[in-house]
């Protein structure tokens, strides 16, 4: 047990690397044994994922709770830079999250990815590292590292593997976030010279500049930026359609299933218990960001003909229910809100923020993976070149149904749960502003039924142009899906598992950022 | 024994799960499950009921309940669960019967439809959500089976909206009249929803409970109906008057109560006994039922006045009356059921509003039965139209003059006379239609509807009464004229002439209804009935009164009252015998007699107010050229552009600094460097002649100069 605790999260970190290693010792012309090993060297990780997930929840969800299997080793002593790792009950689902979507992305790839393959997985083996990294750093200076080492590979897989803007595109993506990057190591660097260290723990319990709002916000600002390109909020997500658009589909995957969440955790992991009076007072300024995200976001989406990018920007208008979570809890931290009705609200509104983190990791994840077959067959991402699919195309449009209902918050399906604490929380708190967001919930029907239902799948099967080239889906490509399907369908009537996770992590977040339940 | 609770709405769902993923091959099989699977639910169904209706008294205070705990938020837990109480056990008594009947007649139906299979499953899934609505010992899950109705009311009205090149079952008009009025069901009662899930976390918030038994507890009302907040605009409101509100939307979108009533009329584009479903058996009641529910909420704020109630008595009035006069001028046999629906949704939202909790519980219960037998008869009309049509094209001689129009075999100019073709429908029908027209004293559905006037006559509610009493006379007319137009007369087109009755599946459901629409209401003959009462002391009123007396409201048993009644009766038989001595009483054309004299006015029925033009025009397409404005701003106008000219200013700054600072200063005095090392290269080469003598020559010098140097 002790080595478990010691051990199991620095090999699920290490493990896809040790296995790109591998990859890069095969020669390149043996690319079936590349698959294999790929695939079967990110099974590791999910299984151990999947133990921690059960282990945490057993034996520290409702009791002590808290950061465990923290490992510290002196790493740079003259930084005072550790390799310090640890999950909590926040990083443990995400982390499930992550080695789920690689291991599906691997096989799905697998059969998809036909020049360049070595190179091909050793990168998403590295990404996977990084994204782990992102997950389990309890260090400012290891946490910035995983970071970046998560955006060099898909710079890549954007650049080599996408389609025909991706130049352009991998460009955008690499700098965009770069330049906020540089913010957030400047903003690491300030709390740095004020505290002496780069440890989250110990800067959790510092909090520095508590006493210093103009001080305080630059730094929140600083780490906020970087953080809020990530995720995107608007207005900066700009670079996320046409990443998405050309990257190559389980980089589309990965990119919404994953790599948007590491902004949103970033949130929670260093900005909310670091610096939480600036956290609470700049609340309102995420409440609103999140909710221009979720309405703009859905309007574009009604105005889309390229189904890549439609889904891109449904994630722009998704992941704003995140930010309009996590602003409402931090409005709710300054204490000041008279006529809060019940002081859950706050712990609601982040539970459902985090909800949002996972299910739209699963959903959206689902969606690309669907969009991708749908263009692997016909080459073309223009949602008006159809009509008529759910004929022809049964199973697809079965699945594709599920899928896009859980987008839309349908009840009973993942999406509902985290649209419903967010409001939950959200209009207890930031009432006119909740009741704004909540247009978004019909315009989000509206682009899924009208835009991409009635284009795709109803009316008039086009025989002359699609005849044979269309076919429904083949084995590997349910075999993706289904993981997804039965997750959107199981937390959909039961999110308990989920929601235990998260609620614990929001109570304890909040409680240590001073909230008095 | 109360955990058998739990199967009434999962076995539907389960022979849902094994149609899509195993069945869907075998057509019969396939029906079979759904039907095994819904008579299994409606035997279950209606042994609690029964459990429940007889022993009311214990059942009201401590309904049968089944719960678990779901999952935590914040610091509480959040319990689910299913329950039934007397009101339940009512719906229950209703839905899985009528679910039932509508499934058998499906047989009939969907006969020979390549997608037999899928329907079925759709049609189990539609008895989940409603069951499962009905169910629901709290709003949280009740509104996951009452969303999972709205997508399957959206699967089954948009059922014909798609096909293969080669599918001739439908045309491609039909195709996009189905895509488009699916579309629209989902999304205009997504927008009542949307208003209702607001209501909902502010429920939870302000009572940190979503159970019925713990929200519509007295001291939670009482709380609720004290407590003030600020709103914009409308500046304080008590608590209990918007949270009633907000819900109440979710059922004026999905009960299609005006201004979001526009979905109802288009889902017909489904098949038939879909219609039947939404109207009669699910959907449309389930908005009532939500209000009946949640009625204490409404009903909480006692004195001064209460803005909700009086919303929902405007609203439900407003719509009886609107509704009935469009159905005045509809042509399509379906379209004019569509908007008695909506009228008579609106009849009993306006009894909620003035309190008659009991009448409305009842109409609902009335209306469920007569509109099911209606939609399923017009259904066999419809049927056998069609048939008739295809028989008379074989043997046709020549394109039939239909006055310019075009065939279609929903609509009524083309009937006529086929009241001989098909006895049984034609009667059930009537029945229904009496029903529906609320014939005094044999039909179920004045018992309801007279419950309702009476009511407002003795609360003294005016507007309401004379309202809701002229809708009753257009609604007796228009009923009438469908009848007339329908069935009596000579046949009009060669497709009635060669309709015939239809198979067995579909009229024995209609024989079983037809019962039901006529009997059904004698259960609630109130007591004070002269003659009639005293023989039933109305056991439906009794048993939900009870059910009321245990949510702490106090109901006034209603003194029987010869006017309202007498009002209503006249009424009633005004309206059919208007009908009669428009459309019945001599032979009819392809014009509708009323045309010419209404002229204008009968533009504005025929045409539904503009309301649907009006929305196309205003918010609709404020939407779409929102979405492109918006998109245009982002990605060609002004948020794009912007990252993109930071990122061109960050290249020209990359490629000035090479042109200016890099090549013209550094590189230059690196090349100065270069140049000068050169030089000196060039100019020292001079010395390295390569010749001992020269370097010699220079090294003796050197010494030379040196010892001079160190000796001075």
């Amino acid at each position: 047990m002790a080595f478990f605790e010691r051990w199991v999260l620095t090999i699920i970190l290490f493990w896809p690397l040790l296995a790109s290693l591998w990859v890069l010792l095969i020669p390149k012309e043996q690319e079936d044994r590349i698959r294999r090993v790929s695939i079967w060297m990110s099974v590791v990780p999910l299984v151990l994922a999947a133990v921690l997930f059960v282990d945490y929840g057993t034996r520290f969800l409702g009791g002590t709770g808290g950061i465990q299997y923290e490992v510290q080793v002196t790493w740079i002593p003259q930084l005072g830079a550790s390799y310090h790792i640890g999950a909590d009950a926040l990083s443990v689902p995400l982390i499930f999250l992550t080695a789920l979507l690689t291991t599906l992305s691997l096989y799905y790839s697998a059969r998809v990815i036909k020049h360049r393959v070595k190179e091909y997985f050793f990168l998403f083996l590295l990404l996977e590292t990084g994204m782990f990294g992102v997950f389990m750093a309890l260090d400012l200076v290891l946490f910035y590292v995983f970071w970046e080492v998560g955006l060099v590979p898909m710079f890549f897989l954007i650049g080599i593997w996408g389609h025909e803007n991706r130049m352009y595109a991998s460009l955008k993506f690499f700098l965009y976030t770069l330049v906020g990057s540089v913010a957030m190591l400047l903003a690491f660097l300030a709390l740095y010279f004020k505290t002496g260290t780069f440890d989250i723990v110990k800067l959790t319990e510092m909090r520095p500049f508590a006493d210093d709002i103009v001080r305080a916000s630059l730094v929140f600002f600083g780490i906020f930026l970087g953080l809020a390109i990530k995720v995107p909020s608007w207005p900066f997500h700009t670079w996320l359609p046409d990443a998405h658009t050309e990257a190559p589909t389980a980089g589309s995957v990965i990119l919404a299933g994953i790599l948007l969440k590491l902004g949103a955790y970033g949130f929670l992991r260093i900005l909310l218990p670091i610096l939480p009076s600036a956290f609470a007072y700049w609340g309102f300024l995420m409440v609103i960001l999140g909710v221009i995200s979720i309405v703009y976001g859905a309007f574009v989406c009604m105005a889309q003909t390229d189904l890549k990018r439609l889904i891109a920007y449904s994630s722009v208008s998704h992941m704003g229910y995140v930010m309009l979570g996590l602003g409402a809890a931090g409005v709710a931290l300054t204490g000041s809100v008279p006529w809060l009705a019940s002081k859950d609200s706050a712990a609601l509104a982040m539970d459902g923020a985090m909800l949002q983190m996972f299910n739209h990791g699963i959903i959206t994840g689902a969606l690309f993976f669907l969009v991708g077959i749908l263009y692997e067959r016909a080459h073309t991402r223009d949602l008006t070149a159809f009509g008529g699919l759910s004929a022809k195309l049964p199973y697809y449009y079965g699945i594709f149904m599920v899928a896009g209902f859980a987008s839309l918050g349908l009840p009973g399906l993942a999406g509902f749960w985290s649209e419903f604490f967010v409001f939950r929380g959200a209009f207890d708190i930031v009432r006119i502003w909740a009741a704004i967001g909540a247009i978004g919930v019909v315009v989000t029907a509206g682009y899924i039924l009208w835009r991409i239902v009635a284009n795709v799948f109803l009316g008039e099967f086009n025989e002359e142009r699609w005849g044979n080239k269309l076919w429904d889906m083949v084995g590997y490509e349910k075999a993706t899906l289904w993981p997804l399907i039965l997750i959107m369908f199981f937390l959909g009537l039961y999110p308990t598992p989920l929601v235990n996770f998260f609620n614990s992590a929001a109570v304890e977040l909040l409680t240590k950022a001073g909230f008095m339940f | 024994m109360d955990t058998l609770l739990v199967l009434i709405p999962a076995l539907p769902f389960l022979a849902f799960i094994t149609i899509v993923l195993v069945t869907n091959h075998d057509k019969r099989l396939s029906a079979s499950l759904t039907i095994g699977a819904t008579a299994l639910s409606w035997l279950l169904g209606w042994y609690f009921a029964f459990r429940a209706l007889l022993h009311p008294e214990h059942y009201a205070e401590h309904p049968m309940a089944w719960t678990v705990p779901w999952f935590p938020g914040g610091h509480t837990v959040f319990v689910t669960g299913f329950q039934v109480d007397l009101l339940t056990a009512a719906m229950l008594f209703m839905v899985p019967f009528l679910c039932l009947l509508i499934f058998i007649y499906s047989l009939g139906y969907m006969e020979g439809d390549p997608r037999f299979s899928r329907f079925f499953a759709y049609l189990a899934l539609f008895a989940t959500g409603m069951l499962g609505f009905i169910l629901a010992d709290n709003m949280l899950l009740a509104f996951i089976f009452w969303e999972l109705m709205g997508v399957c009311s959206y699967l089954l009205i948009g059922f014909w909206s798609f096909r293969k090149p080669g599918e001739t079952h439908i045309d491609h008009a039909q195709v996009e009249r189905a895509r488009r009025a699916s579309l629209k069901a989902f999304i205009t009662t997504r927008v009542g929803d949307t208003v209702m899930l607001a209501g909902m976390v502010l429920l939870y918030a302000m009572t940190g409970s979503l159970r019925w038994s713990e929200v519509l507890a007295p001291h939670t009302l009482e709380r609720l109906a004290e407590q003030m907040t600020q709103m914009p605009v409308f500046g304080d409101v008590r608590w209990a008057t918007l949270l009633a509100i907000l819900v109440f939307w979710g059922a004026i979108g999905k009960s299609a109560q005006f201004p979001l009533h526009v979905w109802l009329p288009d889902a017909m584009e489904g098949p038939t006994p879909v219609s039947a479903l939404i109207h009669a058996a699910t959907m449309v009641s389930a908005g009532v039922y939500l209000i009946i529910r949640t009625f204490p909420l409404f009903h909480v704020v006692a004195h001064g006045h209460n803005g909700a109630m009086w919303f929902v008595a405007f609203i439900g009035t407003f719509t009886a009356l609107f509704a009935a006069t469009i159905g005045v001028a509809q042509f399509d046999i379906k379209r004019v059921l569509a908007y008695s629906t909506i009228s008579q949704l609106g009849y009993m939202f306006a009894a909620l509003g003035i309190g008659a909790y009991v009448a409305a519980a009842f109409h609902l219960l009335m209306h469920a039965f007569f509109k099911a037998l209606l939609f399923l008869g017009s259904g066999s009309v419809i049927h056998a139209m069609h048939h008739g049509h295809h028989v008379a094209h074989e043997h046709a001689h020549g394109e039939e003059d239909l006055g310019g129009l075009e065939f279609n075999p929903n609509d009524m100019r083309f009937m006529g006379g086929l009241m001989k073709k098909m006895p049984i429908t034609a009667w059930t029908f009537i029945a229904g239609g009496l029903s529906l027209a609320a014939f005094p004293i044999i039909t179920a559905g004045f018992w309801s509807k007279d419950e309702i006037l009476a009511e407002a006559w003795h609360n003294g509610h005016m507007w309401v009464f004379w309202t809701l009493a002229v809708a009753a006379f257009l609604t007796a007319f228009y009923t009438g004229r469908q009848i007339f137009m329908t069935f009596f007369g000579e046949p009009r087109t060669e497709a009635a002439r060669h309709a015939h009755e239809s198979p067995k599946t579909m009229t024995y459901p209609l024989i079983i209804l037809a019962v039901f629409a006529i009997a059904g209401g004698w259960v609630g003959i109130p007591e004070t009935f002269p003659g009639l009462g005293p023989l039933v002391k109305g056991w439906f009123q009794s048993v939900m009164e009870i059910q009321a007396e245990a949510l702490h409201i106090h109901m006034e048993p209603v003194p029987f009252n010869p006017v309202p009644a007498l009002i209503s009766m006249t009424m009633a038989l005004g309206g059919l015998l208007v009908a009669w001595l428009i459309y019945g009483t001599r032979p009819l054309g392809f014009e509708d007699p009323l045309e010419r004299p209404l002229n204008g006015l009968w533009q504005v029925l025929y045409h539904k107010y503009w309301i649907d033009e009006i929305y196309q025009g205003t918010i609709i397409a404020f939407a779409k050229w929102f979405a492109v404005f918006l998109y245009k701003v982002d990605d060609v106008w002004i948020i794009d552009p912007l990252v993109d000219k930071v990122g061109r200013f960050g290249r020209w700054l990359a490629f000035s600094t090479r042109r200016f600072v890099d090549e013209q200063i550094i590189d230059r005095l690196v090349n100065l460097t270069a140049w000068v090392s050169n030089v000196l290269g060039e100019w020292f080469r001079q010395i390295q002649t390569g010749q001992v003598q020269n370097y010699l020559l220079a090294i003796a010098l050197t010494v030379t100069v040196l010892l001079l140097l160190t000796v001075f």
